[in-house]
Order: C-alpha cells, then structure tokens, then sequence
C-alpha cells in the first residue's frame, strides 16, 4: 500500500508520509501535555486550589490592611536601630556560633508595631515587635524577629492566615467582627490559651523596657555538634525615665524611643533558655516551664536611630532562617513559612515605590 | 574527538562525543528539577527553607556544568547535521545554542547575584557558603528577582522548543537526529531518510 508522501522543502526535501507526520504530532504533543502539565502544576496555576501559599498571605494582609506600596506587608510601621552585641562567651558552650565567643558583633534593627498599616497609630496595646540582624552584612549572619509576648499566638501557618482574617476590621464600626473571632477561636483553642497567657503579662510602658521573644524554638550545635533546644529572649536594662511622662499622639511610642536612643543608648540581656527533652520544640503557643535553665550569653546596646529609608535597615528582610553555623531550625512548621512570607513580602515591596514612613526621627522633639 | 562510525549503510549520523552527551543528559536532569523546583518552592511554606536551600546547592552546581560545557563546546566541533535540517532551520538551530547556553550561563549567576543584593549569605547544603558577586541594594534585587523568573520563563520555551524538534526529527522524518546524542551506537540507524 502506497501511502501519500509530501516533500518538506524546511527539511532538505525529505518526504514524509501521513504516519510518520501523525506518530510526530503525537510525540510533540504528548511531550508538551506533560512538561507545560507539569510546570503549571508546579507552580500553582493549575490544581493548587486552597493551598496556602506566601501569595496568599500578602493577598490576606492586603484584604485586611489596604494597599500600602513599599512598605512591609505585616509590621509596617517602624524606625531603623544600630548598635552591638557584646557576648560574654557563656553561650559558646551551647553554640560554635562566632556571635557567642567572647567578643562585639554589630547589630542593625528594626523596631515595629504589628499590622500591616504603615500609619496606624501608636496604642500600648500593639504587639511590638523587635527585628535584628548580627553581623549584617557578613557571611555569619543571625537574624531574629522577636515579639512582646510570652509566647507566639499561632502553631500553625493556617491559625495564623486565619486569625488574620478574623481581625478584619469591619467597614461600618472600623472593628474586627466579634463573631468571627469567636468562631475562631473555638477552631482555634492553642490561640485562646496563648492569649489568655499573653493577658497575664500586660504590655509595659514603651518599647524601651519591653521583653522581646524569639517565641520559635531552635537548636545551638556545639562544637562537638551536640544539638541544644532553644528560645531566646532579649530582657530590658531598665532604662532612666523618659522626661516625657505620657505617650500621646500618634507616633507616641516610637517618639519615646526615639528620645531614648537620641539621649542614649538602650540595652537588653540576650538570655537563652535551654529547653528540656520534653519541651515543645514545634509549638510556638506552649511556654516552656520556668524553671528551665537561663544562660545569660550578653548585652545588645542599641544607640542610634533613623528614619526608615532605602539601604538602611528598611530594606532588610529578618528572615528568621538566616542563620549563622552552630544555630539550625527547629521542626516547627511557623519557620520556614515565615520565611517563604517574608521573602514574598521583600520581593513585593523591594519593586514598589515607597511611601514616606510616618515616624520620622528627625521631627521628634527632645 | 570519539566519533562514532556506523557501518557503510550512510548516511551514519555522527554523535557527539561522550562526555558531552553525559553533560548534556546531566544537565537535562539538573535544570528539569531546578525549574520544577523553583516553581514549587515560590509557592511553598512548609518546604519552602528545604527547597530554597536545594535549589541554591544545585544552582551553583548547573553552573559549574555549564561552564565545563561550555569550554567543551568552543574546543569540540558538533557533528554535522543531517541532510534534513534545512537552511532555515540551521539559522534556527544555531540561534537556539547559542541562546541556550547563554541562558543556563545567566540563570544561575543571577541567582546568586540576586541572594547577594538581598544582603543574606549564600549558603548552601553543608553550611557552605559561597562570596556575594554583587551589592547588597533592595532595588537591584527587585529588578535581578523579576529578571530570574523571566530567565526561567525563557528556559522553559526554550527548552521546550529544543525537544519538540528534535522528536519531529527523530519520529517523522527519521533521520537519526536524537541518537546523536544517546548512548546507543555501533548499529545502522534503522530508517535513513531517503530522498
């Protein structure tokens, strides 16, 4: 049987027959079922439907907070610090981290308010937040992103997504819907009772003599590699009275700080609690008992403070995995989604335009 | 230069020689997962630290291959194309080379240089670390992140492009084109195009 031919100028001439341009047509397309197939799988364009994601979050974040270009989708109102850690070289049995033999590691910050409105006034009521980088910008970096809380209000990335969407304010009262935060936390009851205990420890006066917590926990590796579970939290040095004896107006904690480290310098004991074996290492709502043992590894003193702008501390991400050797991850889940989010973020805002930050050191009076 | 020689039943498509087809099939299975990867990753939480610190390792060892390649390819000629791959189509064919390894050159530097300018070490499985190439500056990174998703973009057309021909070669006018690069040799091609 004869089958019709064609002649293919493209290819030198060739003659092909029907079979052979049909078995072609059926490779190329079976190929490209499966590679475009898997490509679009990958990366979430088809069967992703309901899955968490970091776009998600910013998607969250932006339904409750608004659109504000340039700024930090969460924690987007804050001020730039700078100053050093001095390790007294206790934490080095623990850690072979650089930062915790004897010594000074610079330290920049950034301190913050929780929510992602970068004009959101001050209310002693908001979570503050405290972000550091050790060592920026070497090789053996530590950053942290720690809280005023005793302990974080989420366990899971999907607790957190969904307490967002809980607290969204209503458009008629401008307040988080009461309903739906009940129903959440009856989802929800490690949130209630992390709540209940961050309600044992009432917010101090400023962010100046407040407790911040890595609330995650980690692992010190020794230099024998012995791994340590560990939380760490940075503990005021009570610092002299503000002149100032109220904080009012909007910007009134961030003004307060702001005098604080213009006149001064302001410190905090870098302390490490050392978990038990049967510590939670992977639920960041559960505090761990107080007996545990506390290593006091130094002093971070903090004295200087700017206005957020482009190269300064504004444009770092404290992702809590940039970790130096000698720190590693814990199993907890709310790690490396924090730091898919905030790598989401960075890259979100690091090509918008930016807005001009609403506290400015520069006009805050002595 | 390892040409493979058929018996008299020309025409014997030539193959490339053997260490490039291992770097070639190596490179296939490297970039293959480095995309997937990094499609997943972007959209990850729970893996997302596990993914980003295999798709680094892997980036830096694509690179390394790439560039074993190509010195390979400047001081190895390709064996000749078959008589079926047209003039146009031989534009077509040396435009997409080049544009391949100029490509898999590309991606992963700016990779790197993108964790560079986002001022975090670059650390890979091991706590190896590997120097910035570039300034730490949140608008260079912006611009070198959207540039690596372009990048992956192009390599996945592009790619795409460089198989879908080769198997219209191979399957409809069977002209021996894929067995220039496979590991089975010393047997006459069993269909030679005639004309």
């Amino acid at each position: 049987m004869r089958r019709p031919r064609f002649r293919t100028p493209g290819w030198g001439g060739a003659l092909i027959d029907r079979r052979a341009a049909l078995l072609g047509l059926a490779a190329v397309g079976g190929f490209l079922a499966v590679d475009i197939g898997a490509v679009l799988y990958a990366g979430g364009w088809v069967g992703g439907g309901g899955r968490l994601t970091p776009q998600t979050f910013l998607d969250g974040f932006q339904q409750v907070n608004g659109t504000h270009p340039g700024f930090r989708k969460n924690h987007a109102k804050g001020v730039v610090v700078a100053g050093h850690f001095d390790s007294n070289g206790s934490g080095a049995e623990l850690t072979r981290a650089a930062i915790f033999q004897t010594g000074r590691t610079p330290v920049v910050g950034r301190f913050s308010l929780a929510g992602g409105n970068p004009n959101v006034s001050d209310a002693t009521a908001a979570v503050r937040g405290l972000g550091l980088a050790f060592g920026f910008p070497g090789g053996e970096q530590w950053r942290v992103a720690m809280l005023n809380l005793p302990v974080f209000l989420d366990n899971s990335p999907q607790g957190f997504f969904d307490r967002l969407l809980a607290s969204k304010p209503l458009p008629d009262t401008g307040k988080p819907d009461p309903s739906a935060m009940t129903r959440f936390l009856a989802a929800h009851p490690e949130t209630a009772r992390a709540m209940a205990l961050a309600k044992q420890q009432p917010p101090t006066r400023g962010f100046s003599d407040s407790c911040y917590r890595g609330l995650n926990a980690f692992y010190f590796v020794s230099a024998s590699g012995a791994r340590t579970p560990v939380r760490w939290a940075l503990a005021p040095v009570p610092p002299a009275p503000s002149a100032v004896a109220a904080l009012s107006g909007p910007n009134g904690l961030f003004d307060d700080l702001v005098r604080h480290l213009r006149s001064g310098r302001l410190q905090w004991k870098l302390l490490v609690t050392i978990g038990a074996p049967s510590d939670p290492v992977s639920d960041a709502t559960i505090a761990w008992p107080d007996d545990r043992r506390v290593v006091d590894t130094g002093t971070v003193t903090l004295d200087s403070v700017n206005t957020e702008r482009a190269g300064n501390a504004r444009d770092l991400n404290f992702d809590p995995l940039v970790l130096p050797d000698g720190i590693e991850p814990s199993a907890d889940p709310l790690l490396s989604a924090r730091s898919a989010v905030y790598a989401a973020s960075f890259r979100r805002r690091s090509g918008e335009p930016a807005g001009a930050p609403a506290v400015d050191v520069d006009e805050v009076s002595l | 230069m390892n040409i493979v020689l058929g018996d008299n039943t020309a025409p014997t498509p030539q193959q490339f020689t053997r260490l490039t087809r291992i770097l070639h099939w190596l490179s296939a299975v490297l970039v293959f997962t480095m995309l997937l990867v990094g499609f997943v990753m972007v959209n990850s939480l729970g893996d997302y630290a596990t993914l980003v610190r295999f798709h680094k390792t892997l980036g830096v060892l694509v690179l390394a291959i790439v560039v074993v390649r190509i010195a390979n390819r400047l001081t190895h000629r390709a064996p000749t194309l078959p008589a079926t791959v047209g003039r146009l189509e031989r534009l077509a064919v040396a435009v997409s080379e080049v544009a391949l390894y100029a490509l898999l050159l590309a991606q992963p530097l700016v990779g790197w240089a993108m964790v560079s300018t986002s001022g975090t070490p670059v650390i890979l499985f091991g706590s190896f670390q590997l120097p910035a190439i570039a300034p730490v500056d949140a608008g260079l990174y912006s611009a070198l992140r959207t540039t690596h998703s372009l990048l992956a973009y192009a390599l996945v057309v592009i790619i795409a492009a460089h198989v879908c021909a080769v198997l219209l070669h191979s399957v409809t006018l069977r002209d021996g084109m894929l067995r220039r690069m496979t590991f089975r040799h010393g047997k006459s091609p069993a269909t030679a195009p005639k004309s």
